[in-house]
């Protein structure tokens, strides 16, 4: 008789990337990089402008075709699916510049990606979104565009967890924003993650990041360059310095 | 003028209006969307014409016709866009243009083939054919107001469906940001295949409701597109409320272009200049504003 095995280790990575390339056009900017997140885990993707986190995460979410490697989602073969298909099976993204759809108002840039997540679960409702964001709450009928800044981010992952998501990808999630307002994206980024949602969190600032993140990989120019638990780079400050530091 | 001869060719021109509104929403919607321009727009005008021509003479009733035509056009704009249209969306606008241009070509080619060069017309309706009596003289016909009406309500469901649905929430979405549709897990191409199809079928659903008023004969659609395009330039590029208020605008100066007789510093302007009237139209509104009433300012 076998041992039963723990069910987060039972069941496969959330995303698996292996030996990822990406060209665009002449240039290769991603070498064989490889990636992964389990449920429940918070991983900072890092490095210096350029370096290629954009790229892998657009890789890994079929908005970018690898011109080698694999990308498995929750064990399926995903490499060169559709991102619609990627998103449905529980990966939401919330991209650098935060994509909200300005001709369409608080309440619509919400309601039209309400969707039951993977297995069905309906976690996140319009309700719960507002109770979470009571600043969109007062501005339901604005169109996206007359948002401030930290609003329109707030909006912007507002709607990604309408999508009921098991995993959530936020690209610069504070790029831009005013102390305060970034302070308050990273608390609601600490309850998203209590909530039992995987984030991967994309950003140069390790400061932000070392107190949430459980993992922490850097690339350079397209490769992995750390790798490791977010207590190891703290205690690590010429890592830092040599891979983050401006 | 006579006040009843004014309600008439208001009452035309309203008509005319929202005929035109009907077959340049799609192409305007087609390019706001997907950013395609489709100068074949107007020969789904004339496929419908000839369906309702063609199928009224088989089945012996315009409403049979009508009932089996509009799925058929669906059916066309679904399949036209799968085998053609969908490998435009990356492509810039020559070869859009060049494709299109050839879709007009092979149209008109099938169509000849398919129902002769001849002129062809269709009987109105008996249940819709009769005139109301505004004076002794003068009436008018109840197909006309007929057109105005189904011309409305389907103004009204697109409203509905583009403003107020799911649906239309997402064709908004994708007309500014595509990528970040489908990161929400919704399928950008079927939506894009749906909003083709629903172009080619308003096309189509009015050249066959306006076969019976005005005869069915090749080169139609080539016509109606080049006024189409005006209206959507006008009215604004991609701008469905544009297309709108610009159609009505054209059927007024079209309509009252034709009938009355200018005169300035004594001079009768010739007729030749009341079928420029809608081009002038055009010069001097985009001279005051170059993107059209309705569109977007583009730096």
């Amino acid at each position: 008789m076998t041992e039963p095995v723990a069910p987060s280790l039972a069941q496969p990575p959330l995303i698996e990337a292996a030996g990822i390339h990406t060209h665009y056009g002449a240039s290769h900017v991603l070498h064989g990089i490889d990636f992964s997140i389990r449920a429940g885990e918070t991983v900072a993707l890092m490095g210096r402008n350029g370096m290629g986190k954009s790229t892998l995460i657009r890789s890994m979410l079929g908005l970018v075709r690898p011109s080698a490697g694999r990308v498995m989602v929750k064990g399926h073969d995903m490499t060169r699916a559709a991102p619609h298909l990627i998103a449905r099976a529980g990966v939401a993204y919330v991209p650098e510049g935060r994509g909200i759809f300005p001709n369409l108002t608080v309440r619509e840039n919400l309601i039209m990606a309400a969707r039951a997540g993977a297995s069905g679960q309906r976690d996140w409702t319009f309700d719960r979104v507002m109770a979470s964001f009571p600043r969109l709450a007062e501005r339901l009928s604005h169109g996206g565009g007359q948002l401030s800044g930290g609003e329109q981010q707030m909006l912007t992952i507002g709607r990604a967890l309408m999508t009921n998501p098991d995993l959530l990808i936020l690209d610069e999630a504070t790029e831009g924003l005013a102390p305060l307002i970034s302070r308050e994206i990273w608390r609601i980024v600490g309850t998203i993650r209590q909530s039992g949602i995987a984030t991967v969190l994309v950003d140069k600032n390790f400061a932000a990041l070392s107190t949430i993140a459980d993992r922490v990989q850097i690339l350079v120019k397209g490769q992995t360059v750390f790798a490791a638990s977010a207590a190891q780079l703290r205690a690590q400050p010429e890592v830092r310095e040599a891979y983050l530091g401006v | 003028m006579e006040l009843a001869t004014f309600l008439i060719q208001l009452l035309n021109s309203v008509q005319y209006g929202l005929l035109l509104f009907l077959i340049s929403s799609g192409l305007t919607l087609v390019f706001g969307i997907m950013g395609i321009i489709n100068v074949a727009h107007g020969s789904f005008y004339m496929i419908g014409a000839y369906l309702a021509w063609s199928l009224t003479q088989t089945l012996g009733n315009f409403w049979a016709a009508l009932a089996l035509a509009v799925p058929i056009a669906v059916i066309i704009g679904l399949v036209l866009e799968w085998l053609v249209v969908r490998f435009l969306y990356t492509r810039d606008l020559l070869y859009q243009v060049l494709l299109t241009y050839g879709l007009i070509l092979m149209f008109e080619e099938l169509r000849s083939i398919l129902w002769g060069d001849d002129v062809r017309g269709v009987n109105i309706p008996a249940a819709l054919d009769a005139s109301i009596r505004l004076t002794d003289t003068l009436s008018y016909p109840v197909y006309r107001l007929a057109i105005s009406g189904v011309c409305l309500v389907v103004a009204g469901l697109m409203y509905w469906l583009i403003q107020k649905t799911r649906v239309g929430m997402t064709i908004r979405a994708g007309s500014v940001n595509r990528e970040m549709v489908q990161s929400l897990g919704i399928d950008v191409k079927l939506i894009y295949r749906l909003v083709f199809a629903l172009g080619v079928t308003l096309a189509a659903l009015a050249g066959m409701i306006a076969a019976p008023v005005s005869s069915v004969f090749p080169g139609m659609g080539n016509q109606i597109l080049i006024v189409c395009f005006v209206v959507v330039v006008i009215g604004g590029m991609g701008s469905v409320k544009g297309a709108l208020v610009a159609s009505l605008l054209i059927g007024l100066v079209d309509t009252f272009g034709k009938v009355l007789h200018v005169q300035i510093g004594g001079v009768h302007l010739l007729p030749e200049l009341a079928s420029m009237s809608v081009y002038l139209l055009m010069a001097a509104i985009l001279l005051w504003r170059p993107e059209g009433l309705f569109g977007k300012h583009t730096g």
